[in-house]
């Protein structure tokens, strides 16, 4: 079976790098589903998970948003702060859905609505990643 | 022996700052270990985001972004200024601003206006009064800055660009060599300088989710941010490998001084001991 490169960077450290069978990542549009010989692709990713497939086994990276790029048989993923998803602090995220519900509350206050359902986005994916990983382990 | 006093006090006082320099020296070198671990971390993300950009000028876009677009007249240039928040690191910051002076006259001469923006305070403080507009400023980074700390101050820059006020950006930063060497570089960042691409010739395009602008501003946008970054992380390593240099020296400049000092007090000591035994010889004579 025939493979493609993959490689998820973030700004501080390089997470991934392998061949892989496949690569599922979360677009902007839905979640994508990457195999070897794709077509050359960009896309914005939301914040989530990406599972890249390998022989070994099915390895997953949380991403809290960024870039792929796709060309036949390489993907290339910048995360904006991707950080393995054992690593993630589940109490840092709780708080951060809070300061985020908190502003959304008063955000007549001159708050960027914007912005903080963003926070809110992506404070949610990573609970919901957590909880589906504690599902796994137990 | 009041020379001899004098001296004493002063020998005193060199071996003080003698300490105090060496511990900075010992300070730099562990941080400037960490500080190029983290500026090889950051190199995969910079170099992969540019291969990306190079792939992008050659596909054929219906699509032309803002950033790529070769813009008209330079009328105002924006320069973000890279320097480290604290001093006692060699010439390091001031190299950068004097090469930097002289492409501003340069400009300048040329009826081009230059907006700035300074992270750094030595940067600030040194640009405050040069005449220049600072658009932004960014301070207070330390010596693990948070990629989230530059977005502020880029999409300043970033906007001017989108309005027109500024027809071209770069950044000045020092540029890593080894531990030796620091080069004040000038990196144009919009428009963009393609990076070379081989084998890219066939007619192409990428799918573009959503849209073709909103995929290409967020990329490019990070592309800029990676590039401030990388040069963020590029200068701090240079300025704690160049405060190490400096402090050494400085180290060694302290212990030739208390070596002549340590000979100018013996040859006094000694004087005055001749001078004593010669009283005494020739005061015993005379009775």
């Amino acid at each position: 079976m025939s493979t493609i490169h993959v490689n998820v960077v973030s700004a501080t450290e390089s997470i991934y790098s392998g061949e892989a069978n496949c690569v599922f990542a979360p677009a902007s549009t839905g979640e994508l589903g990457i195999y070897p010989k794709h077509v050359a692709l960009l896309s914005v990713l939301k914040p989530g998970e990406v599972r890249v497939e390998t022989e070994k086994g099915i390895e997953s990276i949380y991403v809290s948003g960024g870039i792929v790029e796709v060309q036949p048989d390489v993907v290339t993923i910048f995360s904006d702060t991707a950080i393995r998803a054992n690593d993630l602090d589940e109490y840092k995220a709780l708080e951060a859905k809070q300061r985020a519900e908190e502003a959304m509350a008063n955000s007549d206050n001159g708050h960027d609505v914007g912005t903080t359902q963003a926070a809110l986005a992506e404070a949610m994916a990573q609970l919901q990643m957590l909880s589906k990983m504690r599902g796994k382990k137990l | 022996m009041a020379a001899g006093k004098e001296i004493r006090t002063q020998i005193a006082s060199i071996k003080n700052t003698q300490k105090i320099t060496s511990a900075m020296e010992m300070v730099a070198a562990s941080k400037m270990k960490k500080a190029q671990d983290r500026m090889l971390a950051s190199r995969p993300y910079s170099e992969k985001i540019s291969k990306v950009i190079g792939h992008l000028t050659y596909a054929h876009s219906e699509f032309e972004h803002s950033y790529m677009k070769e813009g008209g007249d330079l009328k105002r240039i924006g320069i973000i200024i890279i320097s480290s928040d604290r001093g006692l690191c060699g010439g390091l910051n001031t190299n950068l601003f004097r090469s930097l002076l002289k492409q501003v006259t340069d400009y300048q001469a040329k009826g081009i206006e230059v907006d700035i923006c300074t992270i750094g305070k030595k940067a600030t403080s040194f640009f405050k009064n040069s005449g220049l507009n600072i658009k932004s400023v960014l301070t207070d980074l330390g010596d693990a800055p948070h990629f989230d700390d530059l977005l502020g101050t880029v999409k300043v820059m970033l906007d001017a660009y989108d309005e027109g006020e500024i027809q071209q950006l770069s950044v000045a930063y020092n540029k890593f060599e080894n531990t030796m060497t620091q080069t004040p570089t000038v990196t144009q960042l919009v428009p963009i300088v393609a990076g070379e691409v081989d084998d890219m010739d066939h007619y192409w395009d990428y799918i573009y989710e959503p849209d073709a602008e909103e995929a290409l501003s967020a990329l490019l946008v990070r592309y800029i941010e990676a590039l401030v970054y990388q040069g963020l992380v590029e200068n701090i390593a240079c300025e704690q490998s160049s405060r190490m240099i400096a402090m050494k020296s400085a180290t060694d400049n302290a212990g030739d001084m208390v070596k002549d000092l340590e000979l100018v007090y013996n040859k006094a000591r000694q004087a005055a001991i001749t001078q004593e035994i010669s009283e005494i010889v020739s005061g015993a004579a005379a009775v």
